[in-house]
């Protein structure tokens, strides 16, 4: 029996594919997603209706995306991959021209009360055109020059037209997940020791342009590196963020100060608390031990993820599961790099956990499109 | 399908077997180094997160304990204001206050209510209170009273265990000692308006501290940034009631810098109180450097009024008056120069060629031009009338004859150059720029031409010429010493002389100034000299200068029918201004001073008389010595000098003890 490329012996159909799903990592999702429910639930103070239980909606909702998404034949999302690119760009231009303006940034288009963020949408797209290129590339060709040079064109396209909006986290991801794809895909070396050192000449000159006519980045983006090189040197203003998250983390200690008992989020010192900053009120209520197991969570994710990507001989399957664990790595370790100080503090959400529609549906989408790799993979 | 098919089994069949093996592999092994880059990093946020929570929790602990610990900035204290000799001219003093915070508080009204009971709260103090609590967090200070007596604000901390979150503080707030001299020299401070914040692109924290006050005019508004200083912040731990326990750390701010004035706190509040109730303007200046050493408006205000929040009828009381303190007549009042600027008509003709100093023009008491008579004050006339002459009896006609002859626009030009008509920058508010008219600036005002007539006006700085007292000042020093002084404010900053440039010259011959000056000497010390009875008698202190008097409206045709010419006969606000420029000592000129009295009649004798005493207050260490003046006038001088109402050595009001 054979389908479409592949010879195989046999593929789950109907019903029973639910039977192939792989479930650990469902529960998984869901379990860090109920983390997030409890976060939530506590910041509020006790209360349901102001986060977390539009949180658990959209959770639903993008459960049933992600069901759907999974019983339909992996082959045929490869083959949507290029319509999804394009028209992730064609939205990224309309926030662009005519998209809502939310903290100095243009980054959603408002459809029926529901703010769909294009950029978001752009990282799972990016991983998708990437692998499904690699899957239709003669392997033979993936290191020559022409052939490098498309996927970093098709890289480039979403990043500057995020890093215009500006966001300058979510373009730092969408280059780092194209870079990945391709590191994966077996593109030589040589070329990425070439972008490295671009990339610390840019640092270079972006640095060295401060203060000057043709300065690169914003003031405000700026101010946050020399507030991350130096967070006590504006503790009322630039470093209050990143202080006051240290204090609430660091004063969780072994055990957390319990649930719901967290101060430093529910009297408000702590900014953003619901979203960018949510991993600050699990440290702070449920200390080490309860930060470290969710850390465990992520990497079990992570590692089924994986797991199920090099039992995939499908070239596209392969690239699209690691491609999209390496998203994922990349949200979380930003996210918890930047509220333990060791990073920055650009807007990246904490998967699963943060507030926010957009960034959880796509999560789930995403995973959904790893559910239907693993189904439908060829065996 | 067949058993050799799985051999096959999930092999793509666009590659080959072998190219499919590898790229899986390639990409495997690829795979698993991310993944060990990925653990990797799991093992850095791990660590992370223990030494914050486990290594550094129980500092991390104590910061968030209930939230009890807060970072506080601690306002710096404002630079002090010294004059030349070191004297605090604006200085801080302490302030009892007590702040409540809502978090602390719980039932905030009972709190209040109980606090009225111990200290004095007015229904505004507690409006006040509540509107500002609505606007700021739960967990900031909030000012319930200010200005409280020590036993007040030990009552309060007496009482503290019944008043949860309310605390006594203390701060600094500003204390001008010398009230009424400077206050239009100084202007005031103020708390920070949502207007002085509007106008800063990154204002500075400590602007948000409510009630924190910075300077609204003058030198405390144009040295803020000087003055203001760096704030410190405090990280405090404050217990379940909201007292301060203890202090975890404490950062110092930078005081704000000293900065020290060219003024002379003696001889302003010798003029200052010289002036007494007129409406005038007095500067004297140091000839040599540009130095202010006294610089005073009158009537003046007590600026400390207005650090406390002025009252509403003290406000309408200065505004409604006519002699307008508000105002500080020496940089931004502005009068038409009078006599006071023949120097510079005199200096444009000399300059352009058009007379020498010995042309002599006969006065007949009046000039007719164009059908109509432009009167010399002197309606006899003065005869022959040489440049000296012209000075010392301030003959018009003479300048309505070489003003013709030389122009306005030359005219202009010297006035500018002796700074009239120019902006003189210095650390005040409102500096006007006065008005030095030519052609071009008839016809871009009034759009029309220049006229003959308004030459001949000008000529005698009337029609269109306005000077401010400091210009006057300048125009006196410039022409004293043949040098492009400059006027100056600030000797020091923090310690720090500020230089000051050598004045270039102003590029008048010598022989032409010495003429000009030997005028303005005539004019106090020979025997027909309109100033003659105000001179210097000393010999070492002879002083050379001119006197003016403008008028500020036209005699109407019916008034001079009526006969109603006389300044006395008029009402006040329609009486002449008097004016007076001149320096000393003549031989070498150390001061320059200029005197406006408004509507004050002569220049001759409402004027020049003050601008003496002023100068001669200068020139020595205390009082003018009465040898100074001719014998005939020292036992008047004498019992005017007794009266005067000087501040002791410690700048104490000489009413202050009854008061």
């Amino acid at each position: 029996m054979s389908f479409l490329e592949y010879r195989v012996k046999f593929v789950p159909t109907g019903l029973r594919k639910v039977l192939h799903l792989n479930w650990p990592l469902i529960v998984l999702v869901t379990a860090v997603s109920a983390v997030g429910w409890l976060a939530l639930y506590s910041i509020a103070g006790g209360r349901m209706d102001v986060w977390a239980g539009r949180q658990m909606q959209v959770f639903a909702l993008g459960a049933v995306l992600m069901f759907i998404i999974a019983f339909v034949p992996i082959w045929f999302w490869r083959n949507m991959s290029l319509i999804a690119y394009v028209v992730s760009i064609l939205l990224l231009l309309v926030v662009e021209f005519f998209g809502a303006t939310g903290m100095g940034a243009q980054r959603w288009i408002d459809i029926g009360g529901f703010r769909l963020q294009p950029s978001e949408m752009a990282k799972v797209t990016l991983v998708m055109m990437l692998a499904a290129y690699y899957d239709w590339l003669d392997v033979k060709k993936t290191s020559r020059i022409f052939w490098v040079l498309i996927p970093v064109i098709l890289t480039s396209v979403p990043t500057v037209l995020v890093l215009m909006q500006p966001n300058l986290g979510t373009a730092l991801i969408l280059l780092m997940i194209g870079g990945t794809v391709m590191l994966l895909a077996g593109v030589s070396w040589w070329y990425f020791a070439g972008v490295i050192t671009a990339v610390g000449g840019t640092i270079w000159a972006v640095m060295a342009s401060r203060g000057t006519d043709w300065q690169l980045l914003h003031d405000y983006q700026f101010r946050r590196i020399d507030t991350f090189l130096d967070p006590t040197s504006d503790p009322l203003g630039a470093g209050y963020n990143i202080i006051q998250a240290q204090i609430a983390l660091g004063s969780g200690g072994w055990g957390g100060k319990g649930f719901m008992q967290g101060t430093q989020s529910r009297l408000n010192f702590l900014p953003e608390k619901h979203t960018d900053f949510i991993f600050t009120t699990l440290g702070e209520e449920f200390g080490f031990v309860g930060v470290l197991s969710l850390l465990v969570l992520y990497g079990l994710i992570l590692l089924f993820c994986y797991v199920s990507a090099m039992q995939n001989k499908d070239r596209f399957s392969l690239l699209l599961i690691l491609g999209i664990a390496a998203n994922f790595f990349f949200y979380l370790a930003i996210n918890l790099a930047m509220v333990m100080g060791l990073a920055p503090v650009v807007g990246i959400p904490l998967p699963f956990l943060s507030y926010g529609g957009s960034a959880m549906l796509v999560l789930l989408v995403a995973f959904g499109l790893i559910q239907s790799a693993h189904v439908h993979r060829p065996r | 399908m067949t058993v050799t098919d799985a051999v096959y089994e999930g092999q793509d069949v666009r590659r080959s077997p072998k190219e499919t093996e590898e790229s899986a592999r390639l990409t495997h092994r690829r795979a698993l180094l991310m993944g060990g880059a990925m653990t990797a990093m799991f093992a850095v946020l791990g660590a992370r997160m223990h030494y914050l929570s486990v290594d550094q929790a129980d500092q991390f602990k104590l910061l968030a304990e209930e939230n009890r610990i807060s970072i506080r900035l601690i306002p710096p204290a404002r630079g002090l204001i010294h004059d030349r000799n070191g004297k605090v001219l604006a200085g801080n003093e302490q302030n009892y206050r007590v702040v409540i915070t809502r978090e602390d508080a719980g039932d905030v009204d009972a709190v209040l209510a109980k606090l009225a009971h111990i200290i004095p709260l007015t229904a505004d103090d507690l409006d006040r209170t509540a509107k500002e609590m609505n606007r700021t967090s739960p967990f900031a200070p909030i000012t319930v009273a200010d200005r409280l007596s020590w036993e007040d604000l030990s009552k309060v901390a007496l009482n503290a265990p019944s008043l949860p979150g309310v605390s006594p503080e203390v701060g600094l707030s500003r204390l001008y000692p010398r009230d009424t001299d400077f206050a239009h020299v100084l202007g005031y401070v103020g708390p920070v308006s949502d207007n002085d914040l509007e106008a800063l692109d990154t204002p500075d924290p400590l602007l948000t501290i409510p009630k924190f006050q910075i300077g609204k005019i003058g030198v405390e508004r144009w040295l803020e940034d000087q003055l203001r200083g760096k704030a410190g912040t405090r990280r405090i731990e404050v217990n379940a009631v909201g007292r301060v326990m203890r202090e975890l750390e404490r950062e110092e701010g930078d005081p704000g810098s000293d900065v020290r004035l060219t003024i002379d706190a003696d001889v302003q509040n010798f003029v200052q109180a010289r002036l007494g109730d007129e409406s005038a303007a007095a500067v004297v200046m140091d000839v040599t450097n540009g130095d202010l050493i006294s610089i005073v408006s009158s009537p003046s205000f007590d600026p400390n009024l207005f650090v406390r929040g002025i009252s509403h009828t003290d406000y309408n009381g200065l505004m409604e008056n006519d002699h307008r303190p508000l105002a500080n007549k020496t940089v931004q009042g502005v009068y038409p120069p009078g006599s006071t600027f023949k120097m510079i008509t005199a200096l444009a003709a000399l300059e352009a060629g058009v007379i020498t100093v010995n042309t002599s023009v006969r006065c007949p008491g009046y000039l007719e031009f164009g059908g109509r008579r432009f009167h010399c004050w002197k309606r006899a006339g003065h005869g022959a009338v040489d440049l000296e002459k012209s000075l010392s009896e301030s003959c018009d006609v003479y300048y309505y004859d070489i003003a013709q002859r030389v122009g306005i626009e030359k005219i202009a030009e010297m006035g500018k150059r002796f700074g009239l008509g120019i902006r003189h920058e210095l650390p005040m508010s409102a500096i006007a720029e006065g008005i030095m008219p030519n052609r071009a600036w008839k016809r871009e005002r009034h759009n029309e031409d220049w006229r003959i007539g308004d030459t001949i006006n000008a000529s005698i700085g009337q029609g269109y010429v306005l000077t401010s007292p400091l210009q006057l000042a300048v125009m006196t020093a410039r022409i004293a010493t043949g040098r492009a002084v400059v006027p100056r404010l600030v000797r020091s900053v923090d310690g720090k002389e500020v230089p000051v440039a050598e004045a270039p010259s102003i590029g008048i011959s010598e022989d032409v100034l010495r003429k000009i000056r030997s005028g303005m000497y005539a004019v106090m010390n020979a025997e027909r000299g309109t100033a003659k009875s105000s001179r210097i008698a000393d010999e070492a202190l002879l002083m050379a200068g001119k006197t003016g008097t403008s008028q500020v409206r036209n005699i109407t045709a019916a008034e001079r029918a009526r006969g109603v010419i006389s300044n006395e006969q008029l009402p006040w606000n329609r009486r002449d201004h008097a004016l007076f420029v001149g320096y000393a000592p003549y031989a070498n000129p150390r001061y320059a001073v200029s005197v406006v009295v408004e509507h004050g009649g002569g220049g001759s004798t409402a004027a020049a008389p003050i601008a003496r005493d002023a100068i001669l207050r200068a020139l020595s260490d205390g009082l003018p010595p009465l040898s100074a003046y001719p014998s005939s006038q020292r036992n008047r001088i004498d019992s005017m000098l007794k009266k005067l109402p000087l501040r002791d050595a410690d700048g104490r009001a000489p009413d202050s003890s009854r008061a």
